[in-house]
């Protein structure tokens, strides 16, 4: 039997209405009480006075590379960042080589988890074959195997016929089907949002009617078909104004923000740096404010990084060769804080939510409370911690990110998955 | 400021005001006998082609030579790009054989800042895919400054494929610096509306009567195909709504000068009239390519 005591934290547990300072007691790896004065023979303490306490965090949008692309990163390194960003529970888009769009690649993805993550990670399936938005792929055997959601994420799935017969099986097998919402017609050879940043440095655009297009049409065949349907990474105001209209009408959609849209607009980018080029793009100054309103509203209803590296080779490149996506998951606390909560916009109790429960109702992998009997996952993070990412710290083996050298107010302090301690700050 | 030239847009009105005075230095030298200058003996020059381009690089190499300069020139299609090796790594690999200066040309907007970034050597823009060709503006005001007193208050109409010219782009912020009025003139498709927050003084129109009339230079565009992901107009009618003719000069000031970068499509951006047409100042471009270039280069290294 062992146990660890976590100790006078501000315990943050959305799922079950509690903020109050309090002990966790988490024994043989289970959430078994959380209350004042707990003990538990040889319990290993910890010391979280000052700091807040909550359920696991959970990414439900990673790119961990394997197989296929280890060079930029693998289950071990991007398990290892997501410890390092205060996340027990990541779940990896299935644009792997090959792609994950079969049971075997799935269990394949399990098993080299089992192994090598120092957290949870469960698989995204492919929502085609080779995600190449055509054919269906095994949706029902990669559900057996580990898979929580289909999407086809990097790609949309352009064909609406294609679509509706995916929501169909998703629902049939109770999966939500998560879409990467850009009509590639609209978007065609666009490498950063289209506005005035694009056209001053003569770059194509990708117009943020790109992804409007791509929900309207998602949020019609949702109702037709019933489907759990989630948006990815949303990034522009109709897109939030269209999923907010869909969520009053009752329908389950939902979406998530990732920090980068709600931190960064293209009038921060600097030109030509390819550390600032990801799908979506960053949008206008009016789109990011509308994605801070959608999570202000409740349209928004997960924080997830999109976590994509990508070696520094690839990055040091003619930005239109560039790949898109940067890496995430260590600042997604420090930006969800600086950006949401220190400025009024939201409280540190939604901003959990946004992390544990939010993520949970769409994936449903079990995870995100402190209920009795719950997996012992644990994020223990500090509000006012002053520390500044280095990104050549970094866990991951990748390099590309906006926000190397940028000083923070408040971070992850520790991470505990399974009632392990697997990361604490240095 | 960067020790090389990377756009119009990030550079001081005085220090463009030094480059044309000192391009107006070199002017009588192109018509001298002996044209050769030792100003930048002993130093070398490697212009870097990565698009095809016959004026501008023939141009840098006049410049560098006239001042005393070693020129090489490499046009990169076909050489080490093709066997994969990448921008950077072709970058470095010329650096280490300590060039003064590279000259640039890319089909990727931001290829050469990108560069500066991870380069000690200078480098001077001669194109950047759709975003600048700086020295092609600065060549442009020369010329304007040949026939003008002065470029504040001037009406300069740019008509074209707009969206995809970065020819206009370094006009406009050049133009705008000194004060003049822009009109960017072309089909709705290549004139996108942000265009206007490019700099100030900046106005849109769709029609080539509105934006010539009153100007004091008309500054065709060449319809650059090639650079045209789509069909983004219809390209039968483009000379008829586009094409300048003479009857549309009747509308701009009695003195209007014509201009082109070159190289001109007779029969689709200006009739062959035009082209040939007595203000038309398209070879004086030519001519001032040089002095400027000579000037640009001696800033940069000498």
């Amino acid at each position: 039997m062992s146990a660890l005591i976590i100790r006078n934290g501000r315990v943050v547990d959305p799922a079950s209405h509690v903020d109050r300072v309090a002990d966790v007691l988490i024994s043989d790896g289970k959430v078994a009480e959380v209350g004042s004065g707990l003990s538990a023979a040889g319990a290993e303490t910890f010391d979280a006075s000052g700091l807040v306490v909550s359920p696991g965090f959970i990414d439900m949008h990673v790119h961990l590379r394997e197989p296929g692309f280890e060079h930029a990163e693998n289950i071990e390194s991007g398990s290892r960042a997501a410890a390092a960003g205060g996340f027990t529970s990541v779940c990896c888009m299935p644009n792997t080589k090959p792609v994950n769009d079969s049971a075997m690649v799935t269990s394949y993805i399990v098993e080299r988890a089992r192994r090598h993550a120092v957290v949870n990670v469960f698989p995204i399936g492919a929502i085609t074959k080779g995600s190449a938005g055509e054919e269906l792929s095994a949706i029902g055997a990669m559900k057996a195997a580990g898979a929580v959601a289909i999407s086809d994420d990097g790609l949309p799935v352009m064909n609406a016929r294609v679509m509706r017969r995916a929501m169909e099986f998703a629902r049939s097998y109770g999966l939500p089907i998560i879409q990467h919402c850009e009509d590639l017609t609209l978007s065609a050879g666009g490498d950063m949002h289209e506005g005035a940043q694009s056209v001053r440095w003569g770059l194509r655009g990708i117009p943020a009617a790109s992804e409007e297009v791509m929900v309207a049409r998602d949020l019609i065949l949702a109702q037709l078909t019933g489907a759990r349907y989630h948006v990815a990474h949303i990034s522009t105001r109709n897109a939030v104004a269209m999923v907010s209209y869909a969520r009053a009408q009752g329908l389950p959609v939902t979406c998530e923000a990732t920090p980068h849209h709600f931190a960064l607009a293209d009038a921060d980018m600097p030109p030509y740096d390819s550390d600032y080029k990801m799908k979506p793009p960053l949008r206008s100054l009016c789109d990011r404010g509308a994605v801070v309103d959608g999570i202000v509203s409740g349209a928004v209803t997960a924080i997830a990084t999109d976590h994509a590296p990508h070696p520094g080779s690839e990055k040091m490149q003619e930005f239109e060769r560039c790949p898109f996506g940067i890496i995430g998951l260590e600042t997604a606390i420090a930006l969800a804080l600086e950006e949401l909560v220190h400025t009024g916009k939201i409280t540190l109790v939604r901003m959990v939510e946004l992390f544990t429960t939010g993520p949970e109702s769409v994936v449903k992998i079990g995870r995100g409370s402190f209920a009795p009997g719950s997996p012992g996952d644990v994020t223990v993070f500090s509000p006012d911690l002053d520390w500044t990412y280095d990104v050549n710290q970094s866990c991951s083996r990748s390099r590309n990110t906006p926000f190397d050298g940028r000083k923070f107010r408040g971070g992850p302090v520790a991470t505990i998955v399974n009632g392990q301690i697997v990361w604490s700050r240095p | 400021m960067h020790r090389g030239l990377l756009g119009i847009e990030e550079m001081e009105r005085a220090e463009i005001e030094r480059i044309l005075a000192r391009a107006k230095d070199f002017q009588p030298i192109q018509s001298q006998t002996v044209k050769k200058l030792d100003t930048l003996r002993g130093k070398m020059i490697v212009n870097l082609f990565y698009e095809a381009s016959t004026r501008t690089r023939t141009s840098f190499e006049i410049a560098a030579k006239r001042l005393g300069a070693d020129a090489v020139s490499i046009t990169a299609s076909g050489s080490s790009v093709t066997k994969g090796e990448s921008l950077v790594d072709t970058l470095n690999t010329l650096a280490a054989m300590r060039p003064d200066a590279i000259v640039m040309r890319h089909a990727a907007s931001g290829a050469p800042h990108f560069l500066s970034r991870h380069l000690e050597t200078p480098i001077i823009n001669a194109g950047d895919g759709t975003h600048e060709h700086p020295t092609q503006a600065l060549l442009d005001a020369r010329t304007i400054l040949d026939r003008r007193g002065a470029l504040e208050g001037l009406r300069v109409a740019i008509i074209g494929d707009i969206a995809h010219s970065r020819v206009a782009r370094s006009n406009v912020h050049l133009l705008s610096k000194f004060g003049a009025e822009i009109v960017l003139c072309g089909p709705v498709s290549l004139l996108p509306p942000e265009l206007a927050d490019l700099a100030p003084g900046v106005r849109l129109t769709t029609d080539i009567r509105d934006a010539i009339k009153d100007a004091d230079v008309v500054m065709m565009l060449r319809v650059q195909l090639e650079r045209q992901h789509e069909a983004a107009f219809p390209a039968s009618e483009y000379f008829r709504f586009y094409g300048l003719q003479l009857e549309h000069l009747e509308l701009a000031k009695s003195d209007a000068i014509v201009m082109h970068p070159g190289p001109i499509n007779r029969g689709r951006e200006l009739s062959s009239e035009v082209a040939d047409f007595q203000r038309s100042v398209i070879l004086n471009q030519v001519e001032n390519g040089i002095a400027v270039r000579m000037a640009v280069l001696e800033r940069v290294i000498g």
